[in-house]
């Protein structure tokens, strides 16, 4: 019983995030400028970390979090090195 | 669908509850990325999901750990630290870059010098 | 004592990097304690490098009641923005600029400032001037602006310049 309403709510979930990365996505691709672009890849990523956790609460297994992790501290390091290339032009000074 | 862990009725209740809040509102963040008009107001709309929307995500995935494994597990709480500390760094970076551009090619959607500051009365 | 402070420049930091080695861990075997410590020892000795401005919190109290009350204020700005983002054309139209002036001055009181404004979604860190003392930032609902210069100073910094300076 308990395992049927955790199943169907994370299914929603990560449904609702899915639609979320979308959205991202749909942002990342119309843009119109550069910083469109990179704000929507940001979202995106924090959207997927997101997912990762939601499926690691449904595989009861802590594997996912390392990914989820793995995933913020990629997201962080694209988007600071991207908005360091629109402010100079060069992503290495 | 299947091999979702079975946990108490209570904190499958709460975990469901807190899972779906943060996935909602990261939805409506996301959303807002698409609705908002200009590029200043879109920098709003992630910190949506990424203060709220991850904070419940988090203590829904810290209660079913802690309950599965009936020791308290908060490893989840390096995560929050995480996005805490990264969030303004990346936000602060883009809206400064988009600032530079935006005086440089003289687009007008961003004032040419700062506005008088406001005196608190 | 100056010994210890030898070994271990940070004690703080030292203990920071430890719990955060032991969660990512997850368990606490002596194998993992020690090479835990080792690498928090290492972070230590990386941070004497660079040197920090030391920082000194002199209000326990005061913390605690600002992360009280940044705790309250994220769960009402995420509702403003979300009422905001859902409502209709005219309430989307209403961002703008605005500059405010700071009395605070310290680097980690700035920087806190910084993530409390982030973390209260419809207010974003744009700059902040050290040589006018001015932080320019953009608002979502840019109605009244004394109304954020008097969230921001009264609410904020009074507590901020309390536990930092």
């Amino acid at each position: 019983m308990s395992a049927m309403i955790l199943a169907w709510s994370l299914t929603i979930a990560q449904i609702l995030l899915g639609l979320a990365m979308a959205c991202a996505a749909v942002r990342f691709t119309i843009g119109p400028r550069a910083q469109d672009r990179i704000l929507g890849m940001d979202t995106f990523y924090i959207n997927a970390m997101l997912l990762f956790l939601t499926i690691g609460i449904g595989s009861g297994r802590t594997l996912y979090f390392e990914a989820a992790l793995v995933i913020g501290l990629l997201g962080f390091v694209a988007t600071v090195a991207l908005a360091k290339f629109l402010m100079r032009g060069e992503v290495i000074e | 669908m299947s091999g979702a862990p079975e946990l108490p009725l209570w904190a499958a209740l709460l975990v469901s509850f807190l899972v779906l809040a943060g996935a909602v509102i990261t939805l409506i963040g996301a959303v807002g990325l698409l609705r908002l008009p200009d590029f200043y107001s879109r920098t709003h709309a992630p910190s949506l999901g990424a203060t709220l929307g991850v904070g419940c995500i988090l203590v829904g995935s810290m209660i079913t750990f802690s309950v599965l494994q009936s020791r308290f597990l908060v490893h989840e709480l390096l995560i929050a630290t995480f996005v805490t500390i990264t969030t303004p760094v990346t936000l602060m970076l883009l809206a400064r870059a988009a600032l530079y551009r935006d005086r440089v090619e003289r687009t007008g959607s961003a004032p040419e010098t700062d506005p008088e500051p406001t005196e608190l009365r | 004592m100056s010994a210890l402070r030898r070994v271990v420049p940070y004690p703080l930091l030292f203990l920071a990097l430890l719990a955060m080695w032991l969660l990512l861990q997850q368990s606490v075997a002596p194998g993992t304690l020690i090479f835990g410590a080792l690498v928090a020892l290492g972070g230590c000795w990386a941070m004497v490098a660079l040197s920090p401005q030391p920082a000194r919190i002199r209000r326990i109290g005061a913390a605690v009641r600002l992360a009280g009350r940044v705790f309250v204020d994220v769960f009402r700005s995420n509702l403003a923005v979300g009422t905001i983002v859902l409502g209709g054309e005219h309430r989307r139209t209403h961002s703008g600029f605005m500059t405010l002036r700071l009395e605070l001055t310290n680097r980690y009181g700035l920087a806190v400032l910084a993530i409390v404004m982030t973390c209260t979604p419809g207010t974003l860190w744009v700059h902040y001037d050290p040589m006018r003392r001015t932080l320019l930032l953009h608002v979502l609902d840019l109605v009244d602006e004394s109304e954020w210069v008097r969230l921001i100073k009264l609410r904020y910094e009074t507590l901020l310049l309390e536990i930092f300076e």
